[in-house]
């Protein structure tokens, strides 16, 4: 190769990789504040403001939505499978939210603890199955009992 | 290894009759394959179990999402190229490649939002994932600006391919902000490690139209770079007999 071109081309591989780790460093010192929202461990964990606007997130736990039956009123559990927190909201929440269904809210954690939502979005995954599939899974959960109960929970 | 292709493809007259008898089969090609892709994800595959129909967007959203990225890894490799060899070639492909790019990130921003709205419940969110497409797009549109704006062509295509190849950083940030990074937006549909988590009836269709897309695209490049060729190279004697011969 020309060393002008090699010389070219090895600052030029240079500069990108400079920029490349100082991008790098710079998303690594603020990954707390790039991450969309807190899981309910680090709520217990007290990483997570108080009275603060923030989002917490994770999976709503089965058995957990309370309904109010005269409101729009909800409440119910998220966990990341180590910790849970309280979540209570008041408006329509997305066709999607379900137990078992991983959600983010907003709004704030009061002095209890409890997860004050002034809204709430529903997360999915990449898994798609059509509706039949999942209805023949069920049935084969009901016939062969507990044991594919606990393996769906996972999701 | 010889590097006659590499210094071959640098010259426009070259890439000019080479490219000829590409362009109209591989369009045609993405063209018919994007239609199979589209008419089954969109009637005829299975719906999904928890979106329902809503999910078939799914077969605009991740292509155009896959080809926002390809098309910029593209532009910064020929960023770098030109920055390092000069090849008169790689501004020509920089300057065709830039809207239609541009174009696939809006398609993908636009195509998500409508998406996220019965899904998560919002248009938007700021999460790691859609703001790091929405730099892509401006990313983009600096290109073309940049291309556009400058009166002196050799400084508009240098700085063009400036950015092409700075802007190359924002690419694994896309690609990983979903797998490190607490996002609302899901993981990726494709990757190359492990089969996608669909039935065959449902990502057979999306990779008819993945696959159409990219050559629809390819077709398309073409098409454009030998129009850009033709401008830039209007007072060289093989164009002249090219259009004399062949018409425009």
């Amino acid at each position: 190769m020309h060393p002008v071109r090699k010389k070219r081309l090895l600052v030029i591989t240079a500069i990108v990789l400079v920029l490349g780790a100082a991008v790098g460093l710079v998303m690594y010192a603020l990954q707390q504040n790039i991450n969309l929202f807190f899981s309910p461990s680090q709520i217990a964990m007290g990483e997570a403001p108080r009275n603060a606007n923030i989002r917490a997130g994770g999976m709503v736990v089965k058995g957990s939505v309370k309904r109010n039956s005269d409101t729009l009123a909800v409440a119910f559990d998220v966990t990341d499978f180590q910790h849970k927190v309280t979540i209570e909201y008041r408006g329509i929440l997305p066709d999607l939210f379900r137990e078992g269904q991983g959600i983010v809210a907003q709004g704030k954690l009061n002095n209890d603890g409890v997860f004050e939502a002034t809204e709430v979005l529903a997360k999915h995954d990449e898994k798609y199955m059509p509706p039949e599939i999942t209805e023949a899974l069920k049935n084969a959960q009901r016939s062969t009992g507990e044991s594919a109960e606990s393996a769906q929970s996972t999701y | 290894m010889s590097w006659a292709w590499f210094h071959k493809l640098g010259s426009p007259k070259w890439f000019f009759s080479w490219s000829k008898p590409w362009a109209l089969p591989v369009f045609c090609f993405g063209c018919l394959s994007l239609l199979i892709g589209l008419v089954w994800g969109l009637v005829f595959a299975p719906a999904d179990y928890q979106q329902g129909n809503s999910f078939r967007i799914i077969y605009i959203h991740v292509p155009v999402a896959m080809l926002a990225q390809s098309c910029y890894l593209a532009l910064g490799v020929a960023g770098f190229v030109f920055l390092v060899w000069q090849m008169k070639m790689a501004p020509i492909f920089i300057k065709a490649m830039a809207p239609i790019g541009a174009v696939m990130a809006l398609i993908a921003l636009v195509s998500g939002a409508i998406w996220g709205k019965p899904t998560w419940g919002t248009w938007w969110v700021w999460d790691a994932r859609l703001t790091s497409v929405l730099v892509l797009f401006f990313l983009y549109m600096g290109i073309i600006a940049l291309q556009n704006s400058l009166d002196d062509q050799v400084l508009a295509n240098k700085a063009a391919a400036v950015i092409s190849v700075v802007g190359l950083i924002n690419l694994p940030v896309i690609k990983y902000s979903v797998v490190l990074l607490e996002t609302l937006h899901q993981g990726p549909t494709f990757t190359l490690t492990k089969k996608p988590d669909m039935p065959p009836e449902m990502w057979l269709p999306l990779l008819f139209a993945v696959i159409g897309l990219y050559c629809f695209v390819a077709g398309l490049l073409i098409w454009r770079m030998q129009s850009e060729i033709l401008k830039r190279e209007y007072r060289s004697s093989w164009v002249k007999q090219e259009v004399t011969e062949h018409g425009l």
